[in-house]
C-alpha cells in the first residue's frame, strides 16, 4: 500500500521488538467473536490514475459546461489561483489546530488577519476564527443571544434562507426556545416591521434577520435594531452573501453577525465546505462560541499569537462551554483571508459594484421579457431578484437547460404564496450573452395549441 | 556535559537544526493604498450608480482591508506558512487527533471542475455524478462500521456527536419518553459532555476501573430507566480496546438505554473489527482523522453518524435514496430530526475520504490499521522504561504516558512537549485524558516509518535524560522557535483579538 512507509521486514523486526509474534497478537484483546475475519466489501485497491479516472468521470457525469444563475447561499465567484497555490502548502494544509503556539504561529497569524478582516467588513468589534456555516453559526448566534440576555425567546424573519432556518429549529428542538416566524411585506420582500414590533417582547431573547435577505433584498437594519433594543433583545444579523458588504451598509447596529463567508474565494463543492463566522459587540465576547486567537508576547518580548479565552470551550468547560464546537473551517477561512487580501480595499468595493450591475442588467433584461415581472422591484437589491412568470417554473426551465442554462430557483418549495415565483442570481462572471440568452428563452413561450 | 542553549543553536539534535526564519507583520502593516492585487475584466453590462440603487444602504466608508500586490501576497502568506509545523514536515504524534497522511490525490480529484463547481441547488439530473460519489461513499462506511445506515450531514466530529444524540433523543421520545441523562465516562473527550447538554440532556460522570475501562458494576448501578445513552470512546481515550464492550450493550440495551460511540479512535479498528458487529447503536466518524481529509490548521471537518435500522426514520434531511436507477434528495422524512447543516455537508471531505477508501482497498485499510497499531506498541515498548506507563492495559492505536517520574524532578508533560519541538517533533497531546494525571498521549499513526519512529524515540528517551540533567533546559523549551513561550494569561487578560490602526 503506497501510503505505508515500511517494508515486510521492518515490520516483522518491530514485531520481534515489541515480543509479539504475529500482528493478530496485538488485537487479542478484542473478543474474538467480533474480530473481522474477511475482507471489507468495499472497492479494490486502485492506482492513483484509476483514482482520477473515476473522480473525472463523476464531474463529467454532473454535467460542467452549463451557465447557471443559481444563489440562494451558495455564491459562484472568480477565486484567484492564488489561493490555491498557498492553501495547499503543506504547512497549512496538514497542520491541526494551534493549540502549540509556538510551531503553528503561521496558522495563528492568519486566524487574527482572518477575524480583523471579518470586523472590519461588518462592522462589529470582535469575530471568531470561523464556525462550520453560515446555518450553524446563525443558530449559535441566537443561543448566543439567549445566554447573554439570560431570555428565552427569539424571533426570526421569514426571509432568512430557508435552510438556516430549519438548522435554527434543529438546535432549538430541545431547548425551551420557542421561536415566532415573522413574515416580509408583500410589495417590498422586506421584513413586516409592524409584526416584528408587535412580536418583540421583554422576553425575547434576539430578533434575526438575514441581510440582503433569502430575496436579495437588503433590509433596513436601523429599524430593525431599534424595535429590537427598546425591548432589551439583541438583533443578531446573518449575512448570506459576503460580497455584499462591498457596497452594502454594514449591520453597525447588530450585537451578532452570523456570516456565511464562501463567496470569498471558496468553490461551490455542492454546498461544502464551507465558512461561517460569528462577530459581535467586544461586551459579548465572552459568551461566544468558537476558536479565537488574541496577540501576546512571548518571553523575549516579541509579538506573536496563541488561542485564548477558551475557559469559554469544551475541552476546558465540558457541558457547561458556550457550544460543543471544535474542529472549525480554519482552511476554508485562510482561503477567505487571502481572498481579501488579493482584492483588498478598493477591489471588494469594485467587485461589489460589478456584482450590483450584472443582477441589475439580469432583472431589468428577464423582467421586461411577455409575461415576466420583477417582485419587490422597488426595494434595495444587492445581486439576487425574483422574478415572477406566467408559467410555471418547470416549464421553462427546461427549455434553458437544452440551452444549457440553469435558470432561477424555484421558491414554491418554501414560500408557497409566492406563485411562479424563481430566485435569480448574477455575479460578476455571469456573461451578458448568458443573460441575453436567458431571456430569448423566457420570450419564447411554446404557442398554445 | 548538557549542552548549554547557544550550543543547541548550532547542533543537530534529532532529526533538525535550526535556520533561519522570516520575519514578517500582519498583512495590514505591509499595505499601501494604491497597490492591488486584482484586476477585473471591463464591465459587458451598464455601470450602476451603488449609491443611487442603494440608498441609504450604501457602505459610504470602504472596509479597513488592506492593499498589496500579488508577490506580496505570495510571500506573506508562504512566510507565515515557514512557522508551521505539518505532517508533510514530520511526525505528528497529537493522540486523538490521527494526523495521518493527507495524500494530494485527495486534494487533486477535490478540484476537479465539475466536482467542485456543482452548486448544490442545481438539478438532479445534473448532479448524477456527485450524488454517486456520495452514495459510494456511505455504502462504504456502512461497511466498514457494521451499521445499517448513515447522514454525512454533520460538519465536524462535535457537529456528528449532536447529530447522534438527536437521533437517540428522537427515538426515545417516539417510544414516549425522552429521558433524562447520558453517561459519560471521565476520560471522555470534552465534546461528548457539551454535546449532551446542548441537546438537553443532563450529563452524567462514569468513573473508569482500574484498568482505564469501564466499570460494569459502576456501569450496572448507573443506568436506569432514565439514561438514554451511554457516550463510549473505543478505543478508549487512553488507546485500550474496551474488550467487555457487548456485556457494556447488554446492560443499557436491558434498561432501553442506547451505545453511543465516539469515532474519534476508529483509526484502531477499521478493517479488524467493526463497532456494529459489538453492540454499537448509533456513532460518528471523523473523515478528517480516520479517513485522511487534511486538518488544514483546524478544520474543515466531516463528522458522518452511521446507525442501526431503527434510528433511520430520525436521520437529518434530505437522505439520499436510489429512485430507478437515479439518485435522489428525500426531504419527505416525518420523523426526522432535522436539518443540521444547510445543503447536504462538506462534500468536498467526502470526496477526499471516498479518494482514501480507493487508494487503500480492503487489504490497504487493514494493513493501516495494523500499522498504527503496531507503531503505537512500538513506541510503548521503546519508552516504557523512561516514561511511567498508568495503565498496562494492551495498547490500540495510542499509547498514554505519565510525566509522575519527570515531575519529581520538576518537569510535566508540558515541557517534555515543548522540548520535543527542539528535536523536530510536534507535542503529543498534552494533558489529556483528565484520568492520567500529567498525560503524555502519544499518537503515531500508520504515516511514520521505522526511521522516523526511532528518531521519535531516541528524542523522547534524550529529554529523559535532560530532565535528569539539565531539567531547566527542558522547562525553558522551545529554544529552537521563531518565538518562545508565549504569555497566554495577557493574552486572555487583555485579549487584542483584531489589529487596529495606530492612533494618527
Amino acid at each position: 500500500m503506497r501510503y505505508l512507509p515500511k517494508s515486510p521486514a521492518e515490520r516483522e523486526q518491530m514485531l520481534t521488538a515489541i515480543g509479539a509474534k504475529a500482528i493478530d497478537d496485538l488485537f487479542a484483546i478484542i473478543p474474538a467473536e467480533y474480530r473481522l475475519t474477511r475482507d471489507l466489501d468495499v472497492p479494490r485497491q486502485q492506482g492513483e490514475s484509476e483514482i482520477v479516472a473515476y473522480f473525472k468521470a463523476a464531474g463529467q457525469k454532473n454535467a460542467t459546461d452549463y451557465a447557471s444563475f443559481l444563489g440562494a447561499g451558495c455564491y459562484r465567484h472568480y477565486r484567484p489561483v492564488v489561493i490555491d497555490a498557498l492553501v495547499q502548502r503543506g504547512e497549512f494544509l496538514t497542520s491541526y489546530t494551534p493549540y502549540q503556539a509556538e510551531i503553528t504561529q503561521g496558522t495563528l497569524q492568519a486566524i487574527f488577519e482572518f477575524q480583523t478582516m471579518i470586523a472590519e467588513l461588518t462592522g462589529m468589534d470582535v469575530a471568531n476564527a470561523s464556525m462550520y456555516d453560515g446555518s450553524t453559526g446563525a443558530a449559535e448566534a441566537v443561543l448566543m443571544a439567549m445566554r447573554v440576555t439570560g431570555r428565552q425567546k427569539a424571533v426570526v424573519a421569514s426571509t432568512v434562507h430557508p435552510e438556516y432556518r430549519e438548522v435554527l429549529q434543529t438546535y432549538l428542538r430541545y431547548r425551551d426556545l420557542p421561536t415566532a416566524e415573522i413574515g416580509y411585506v408583500a410589495d417590498t420582500g422586506r421584513i413586516d416591521l409592524k409584526a416584528l414590533d408587535a412580536a418583540v417582547t421583554e422576553e425575547t431573547a434576539g430578533v434575526l434577520v438575514q441581510s440582503p435577505n433569502f430575496f436579495g433584498i437588503v433590509e433596513d437594519i436601523p429599524a430593525i435594531a431599534e424595535i429590537a433594543h427598546k425591548k432589551g433583545a439583541l438583533l443578531m444579523v446573518s449575512i448570506a452573501e459576503a460580497i455584499s458588504l462591498g457596497v452594502v451598509r454594514p449591520p453597525v447596529e447588530a450585537d451578532i453577525v452570523s456570516m456565511e463567508a464562501q463567496s470569498f474565494g471558496v468553490a461551490l463543492s455542492y454546498g461544502g465546505p464551507f465558512c461561517g463566522v460569528i462577530a459581535a459587540k467586544e461586551q459579548y465576547l465572552r459568551q461566544m462560541p468558537g476558536r479565537l486567537a488574541g496577540q501576546t508576547v512571548d518571553g523575549n518580548g516579541n509579538r506573536g499569537f496563541v488561542l485564548t479565552l477558551s475557559t469559554r470551550e469544551q475541552h476546558i468547560r465540558r457541558e457547561k462551554a458556550t457550544s460543543n464546537i471544535c474542529t472549525n473551517q480554519a482552511l476554508v477561512a485562510l482561503m477567505a483571508t487571502i481572498f481579501l487580501t488579493v482584492y483588498g480595499k478598493e477591489g471588494i468595493r469594485e467587485l461589489a459594484e460589478h456584482n450590483l450591475a450584472k443582477a441589475a442588467y439580469a432583472a431589468k433584461t428577464l423582467s421586461t421579457q411577455p409575461g415576466a415581472k420583477l417582485l419587490f422591484k422597488d426595494s434595495p437589491r444587492f445581486h439576487e431578484f425574483v422574478l415572477q412568470t406566467q408559467e410555471p417554473a418547470e416549464q421553462w426551465s427546461q427549455r434553458l437547460l437544452d440551452e444549457k442554462i440553469v435558470g432561477g430557483l424555484d421558491l414554491g418549495r418554501w414560500y408557497p404564496e409566492l406563485k411562479n415565483a424563481t430566485l435569480w442570481c448574477a455575479t460578476e462572471v455571469t456573461a451578458r450573452e448568458t443573460i441575453d440568452q436567458a431571456a430569448k428563452v423566457l420570450a419564447a413561450a411554446p404557442v398554445e395549441a | 556535559m548538557a549542552a548549554t542553549v547557544e550550543q543547541i543553536e548550532r547542533k543537530t539534535l534529532g532529526k533538525v537544526r535550526p535556520h533561519q526564519t522570516q520575519n514578517e507583520g500582519l498583512v495590514f502593516e505591509k499595505s499601501a493604498p494604491g497597490k492591488r492585487g486584482y484586476k477585473l475584466p471591463p464591465l459587458d453590462v451598464p455601470e450602476v450608480d451603488a449609491k443611487a440603487a442603494l440608498g441609504s444602504a450604501y457602505r459610504e466608508e470602504k472596509a479597513g482591508l488592506p492593499e498589496l500586490s500579488e508577490i506580496e501576497i505570495i510571500r506573506h502568506f508562504t512566510r507565515l506558512s515557514t512557522w508551521n509545523y505539518a505532517i508533510d514536515l514530520g511526525m505528528y504524534p497529537l493522540g486523538s487527533c490521527t494526523m495521518k497522511y493527507n495524500p494530494r490525490v485527495n486534494e487533486f480529484v477535490a478540484r476537479i471542475e465539475g466536482l467542485a463547481e456543482a452548486h448544490p441547488y442545481r438539478p438532479e439530473s445534473l448532479a448524477q455524478g456527485i450524488l454517486e460519489v456520495i452514495d459510494l461513499l456511505q455504502k462504504c462506511l456502512i461497511e466498514i462500521t457494521g451499521m445499517d445506515t448513515i447522514t454525512l450531514q454533520p460538519a465536524a466530529g462535535a457537529h456528528g456527536e449532536f447529530t447522534g444524540i438527536l437521533l437517540v433523543r428522537a427515538w426515545h421520545e417516539s417510544r414516549g419518553n425522552a429521558r433524562r441523562k447520558i453517561l459519560i465516562p471521565d476520560s471522555a473527550h470534552g465534546t461528548n459532555p457539551a454535546t449532551a447538554a446542548i441537546c438537553g440532556y443532563q450529563v452524567e460522570n462514569l468513573k473508569s476501573n482500574p484498568q482505564g475501562g469501564i466499570d460494569l458494576e459502576a456501569l450496572e448501578r448507573q443506568v436506569d430507566e432514565d439514561t438514554a445513552a451511554l457516550m463510549l470512546t473505543n478505543p478508549s481515550t487512553l488507546g485500550v480496546f474496551e474488550n467487555e464492550i457487548h456485556k457494556i450493550a447488554d446492560i443499557l440495551h436491558a434498561k432501553g438505554a442506547l451505545l453511543y460511540m465516539d469515532g474519534a479512535n476508529m483509526n484502531a479498528l477499521v478493517g479488524k473489527v467493526r463497532p456494529g458487529d459489538f453492540g454499537v447503536d448509533v456513532m460518528h466518524l471523523n473523515l478528517h482523522k480516520t479517513f485522511s481529509t487534511p486538518h488544514g490548521g483546524g478544520g474543515p471537518g466531516s463528522g458522518p453518524v452511521a446507525c442501526k435500522k431503527f434510528l433511520e426514520p430520525f436521520l437529518p434531511t434530505p437522505v439520499l435514496v436510489n429512485k430507478e436507477g437515479n439518485l435522489h434528495w428525500d426531504f419527505n422524512r416525518p420523523q426526522t430530526v432535522g436539518r443540521v447543516r444547510a445543503f447536504y455537508g462538506n462534500t468536498g471531505m467526502f470526496i477526499r475520504a471516498l479518494a482514501y477508501i480507493l487508494a487503500n482497498g480492503p487489504d490497504g485499510l487493514r494493513q493501516t490499521t495494523e500499522d498504527a497499531v503496531l507503531n503505537a506498541n512500538y513506541i510503548r515498548k521503546n519508552l516504557e522504561d523512561l516514561y511511567e506507563l498508568p495503565y498496562k492495559t494492551p495498547s490500540m492505536h495510542e499509547v498514554v504516558f505519565s510525566d509522575k517520574r519527570q515531575a519529581a524532578k520538576g518537569v510535566k508533560t508540558g515541557d517534555i512537549a515543548k522540548r520535543l519541538i527542539d528535536y523536530g517533533f510536534h507535542p503529543y497531546t498534552v494533558s489529556f485524558p483528565l484520568i492520567v494525571h500529567g498525560a503524555l498521549m502519544i499518537e503515531p499513526t500508520e504515516s511514520e516509518s521505522l526511521e522516523e519512529l526511532n528518531l521519535f524515540i531516541d528524542a523522547m528517551r534524550s529529554i529523559a535524560k535532560e530532565v535528569e540533567e539539565t531539567p531547566e533546559l527542558v522547562k525553558s523549551a522551545p529554544h529552537s522557535t521563531r518565538v518562545s513561550r508565549l504569555d497566554e494569561v495577557q493574552a486572555a487578560r487583555k485579549p487584542i483579538l483584531r489589529w487596529r490602526p495606530a492612533a494618527k
